[in-house]
């Protein structure tokens, strides 16, 4: 195999999809800034939305197995993303999670403490600047004068890619920072050996923690939590020491610890290190560890003042959590 | 009635489709512009604690993350009740005259200068960013990119991480900006003045001084009599950051001039059942369908309807350039759907302007960066423009600040029922009985959307690339009976 590298290989096809998403994770490709030129000239774009104009129907003529990567960002929200996932996969080699999004749901997953009828009805019906005596909602198929109209179904729920189809690969971050990018499309351009399939690339391997450059004490305690409004944070020491809630012991390291340098708590978009599967069980031990106390009491009294652990352990990662799970 | 559908329509931010209706003469009866999507925002956000909105929110969108970062930011200090230490308040809107500058350069550069430096039917292939650069050379080119990347560089210091900024506080930053900081940032903002400087005569020697352009930006199907949506200053001037909604009407008249909190008496919003996404208009008005006229309720809030709505600009360069504009206009409003570009070329340069003013002033260093809080209201609005409109959030807690409703009312949603309006009207004049519809046509009618930036069209259209489309001409039944097809 050692002469591959002398033969010149045809061009890879690459594909870049947003499903239920923000753009950001688009936007990390562009920030490449000079690099994307030189992924151009490795990789033939054959479909992306936010910058070619190849339709749907020209990705559902492709041959199964055309695609050599497939970037594929944002969560399932709608039976067009669930389509468009079914399709990918079966014309991709690699399909790739994309984002946080596309990995664990993401920040649209929070939508999963609710039901599709309450976010409609909170947005169609409840909203304070909306006006609609007649109750009416998006439908699927509605009759205009001149014909018919249709748009995607909504779902109940919000699922993580690999909940509707098989991934290869899941590259985190909300959203991935662009040179984790480049190293893991290096390597599948020079046929290096990647993991096997199902691994996260693209990041490490340990917790944010271990990148972070705040002063950490060895066995500090904390008897309560803040609210970062609350107190007035040193900007130099641990956040979860100063008792102010931080994901970096459940985030997996990766991403050069950019919200902290920016005096942010780490929110974990990163998702669970490679110990664990699940970012809320981990934070809840960190946290058991980080209390000073062992009475099951004054812990419970502890952990009451976090406020919404749900919606911050789980941030970006509720539909792929254990709490989804039947 | 046969069907013209263009489905997804790409080289945007987010998803759309258009459906173009045709009668059985052959013309354009009717058009729909159909947002498929749907996150709710609104209510996922329902019971977190309001401080981490800000960093929840800047999730809507990854191209302009910062517009929903300060809207969240101003809504979250009046749940508080606090104002930010003016320290605070100035770097907040230093970043965010970066975000414009950033912003406003990509749309023009790479988004609406291939339509006309390059030309509106001219070879698709060349009809982008890299047909930009070959017709104004190589060294432009390069500035174009450089000066984007400054204008990205200041707003990953300031904001905290590149893509969704993490840097507001209730009542405050978490981050002041060092001396160091501040003297790299003013010569980064001289640049930009003489960059949108730069870039505004390049519109005028390309742009105005061809007459066919000129005929096609006042005279083509691309116009359309609605009310001016903008935040203004004290003096009526146009602001980005703060300050009143002002609405004029199609005379230019002003209509309203409210304070932002109390938007739900100024603007109501309908649904219909084939888009996921609603359309607002002026509540004492009305909704009368989508129709223009002093007596509809729709109204803009773009580039144009901001200049439109002021009345003038606060910076030097900036006013020379508005009154030059709508002396050789013909005067205020305008109406001229394609003039959002001459608009968004004003506003660069008061926002580079802007930003070199900010970062000039003593306070930008100083350290008092947030304000204690000291209670909590309970509720509270922010209202900022983003650059494709007016921006609001609008947020009620319990009394220990966790977040029990939400209503948004985001930029392009503005614009939602002129965007409708401006579609059909441009297929109108330019789908013709009995007369092929060719790639040039399609383009044209896709420059009436191109011209709002709509945020589903975004800043990163600068990817070399030809613009395919294919349009399916279809009859009832959805058989095809003709495609078109380019790229």
């Amino acid at each position: 195999m050692a002469s591959d590298s002398k033969i010149a290989k045809p061009k890879l096809k690459l594909a870049v999809y947003w499903a239920s998403s923000c753009g950001g994770c688009c936007v990390s490709v562009l920030d490449t800034h000079e690099k994307l030129l030189d992924i151009v000239a490795a990789a033939d774009p054959v479909f992306w939305p936010i910058a070619m104009d190849i339709k749907y129907h020209d990705v559902e003529a492709m041959e199964d197995q055309s695609i050599d990567l497939t970037l594929f960002n944002g969560a399932v929200r709608n039976s067009e993303n669930r389509h468009m996932a079914r399709v990918l996969r079966d014309k991709s080699k690699i399909l790739v999670a994309y984002g946080a999004c596309a990995g664990m749901g993401g920040i649209p997953g929070l939508a999963n403490f609710f039901t599709k009828e309450d976010l409609f009805r909170r947005v169609y019906d409840d909203s304070e600047s909306t006006v609609n005596p007649d109750r009416i909602r998006p439908m699927p198929v509605s009759e205009v004068p001149e014909g018919t109209l249709e748009i995607p179904g909504f779902f109940n729920r919000v699922y993580a890619l690999d909940q509707v189809v098989e991934v290869d690969y899941y590259i985190p971050g909300c959203p991935p920072q662009s040179e984790r990018l480049i190293e893991v499309f290096t390597a599948v351009v020079t046929g290096a050996n990647l993991p096997p399939k199902g691994s996260v690339v693209g990041a490490g391997e340990k917790t944010n923690c271990e990148d972070c450059l705040r002063i950490k004490s060895e066995n500090k305690k904390v008897s309560r939590f803040y609210r970062p409004w609350e107190i007035q944070e040193d900007k130099k020491s641990c956040f979860l020491e100063q008792g102010i809630i931080c994901m970096g012991p459940a985030t997996r390291s990766g991403c050069g610890v950019r919200c902290v340098a920016g005096n942010s708590p780490c929110r974990g978009c990163y998702g669970p290190p490679s110990t664990t599967d699940d970012a809320g069980a981990r934070m809840m031990a960190a946290i058991s560890s980080m209390i000073d106390s062992d009475q099951p009491e004054t812990i419970d009294e502890a952990v009451s003042t976090i406020a919404d652990p749900g919606g911050l352990f789980y941030r970006f990662s509720l539909p792929a959590s254990i709490l989804e799970k039947p | 009635m046969k069907k013209i559908t263009i489905d997804p329509i790409t080289r945007l931010e987010g998803h759309g489709k258009i459906e173009i209706f045709l009668n059985n003469e052959g013309e354009v009866g009717n058009v729909y512009f159909q947002v498929p999507e749907l996150r709710g925002f609104e209510k996922f956000c329902e019971g977190r604690p309001v401080e981490e909105l800000s960093s929840i929110v800047t999730k809507i969108c990854g191209v302009c993350p910062g517009c929903h970062h300060m809207a969240s930011g101003k809504a979250i200090d009046a749940v508080f009740g606090i104002e930010p230490t003016p320290t605070a308040k100035k770097i907040r809107e230093l970043f965010y005259m970066a975000h414009f500058v950033h912003s406003h350069i990509a749309h023009f550069y790479a988004l609406a200068a291939p339509d006309f430096v390059v030309g509106p039917t001219a070879d698709p292939a060349k009809r982008n960013i890299l047909g930009v650069i070959e017709a104004v050379g190589l060294k432009v080119g390069s500035e174009v990119i450089k000066q984007r990347r400054i204008a990205q560089e200041i707003q990953a210091l300031i904001g905290g991480h590149q893509t969704h900024v993490i840097m507001n506080t209730p009542g405050g930053v978490k981050k002041g900006i060092t001396e160091e900081e501040r003297d790299d940032i003013v010569k980064k903002a001289e640049g930009f003045v003489e960059f949108g400087k730069y870039s505004m005569q390049l519109f005028k020697d390309v742009v105005l001084g061809n007459k066919l352009y000129l005929d096609l930006i006042m005279n083509g199907p691309y116009s359309l009599a609605l009310h001016s949506m903008g935040l203004v200053d004290d003096n009526n001037h146009v602001n980005f950051y703060d300050g009143k909604v002002r609405v004029v009407d199609t005379n230019g008249n002003e209509l309203y001039k409210y304070p932002a909190p109390e938007y739900r008496d100024y603007v109501e919003e309908r649904v219909e059942p084939w888009s996921y996404l609603k359309f607002p208009y002026l509540k004492k008005i009305g909704w009368h369908g989508f129709i223009d006229g002093q007596s509809s309720g729709v109204y803009q809030a773009t580039p144009l309807s901001r200049l439109n709505a002021a009345e003038g600009m606060a910076t030097p360069a900036a006013q020379k350039e508005y009154q030059f504009m709508y002396k050789t206009l013909g005067g205020k409003p305008v109406h001229a759907t394609m003039v959002m570009h001459w608009a968004r070329l004003v506003e660069l340069i008061y926002s580079a302007e802007r930003c070199l003013e900010l970062a000039r002033d003593p306070d930008i260093t100083g350290k008092e960066l947030r304000a204690p809080v000291t209670g909590i209201v309970g509720e509270g609005v922010g209202v900022v423009e983003a650059q494709r409109g007016t921006l609001t959030h609008h947020y009620w807690t319990d009394d220990k600040g966790i977040v029990t409703k939400v209503n948004l009312i985001v930029g392009t949603t503005n614009n939602h029922a002129a965007i409708c309006m401006s579609l059909k009207k441009a297929a109108q004049g330019l789908i013709k009985k009995d007369t092929p519809v060719t790639e040039g046509t399609l383009n044209m009618i896709e420059m009436a959307f191109r011209a709002y930036d709509p945020c589903f069209s975004c800043a990163t259209h600068s990817l070399p690339g030809e613009m395919k489309m294919v349009v399916c001409v279809r009859d009832s039944r959805g058989n095809i009976l003709s495609t078109v097809k380019r790229g």
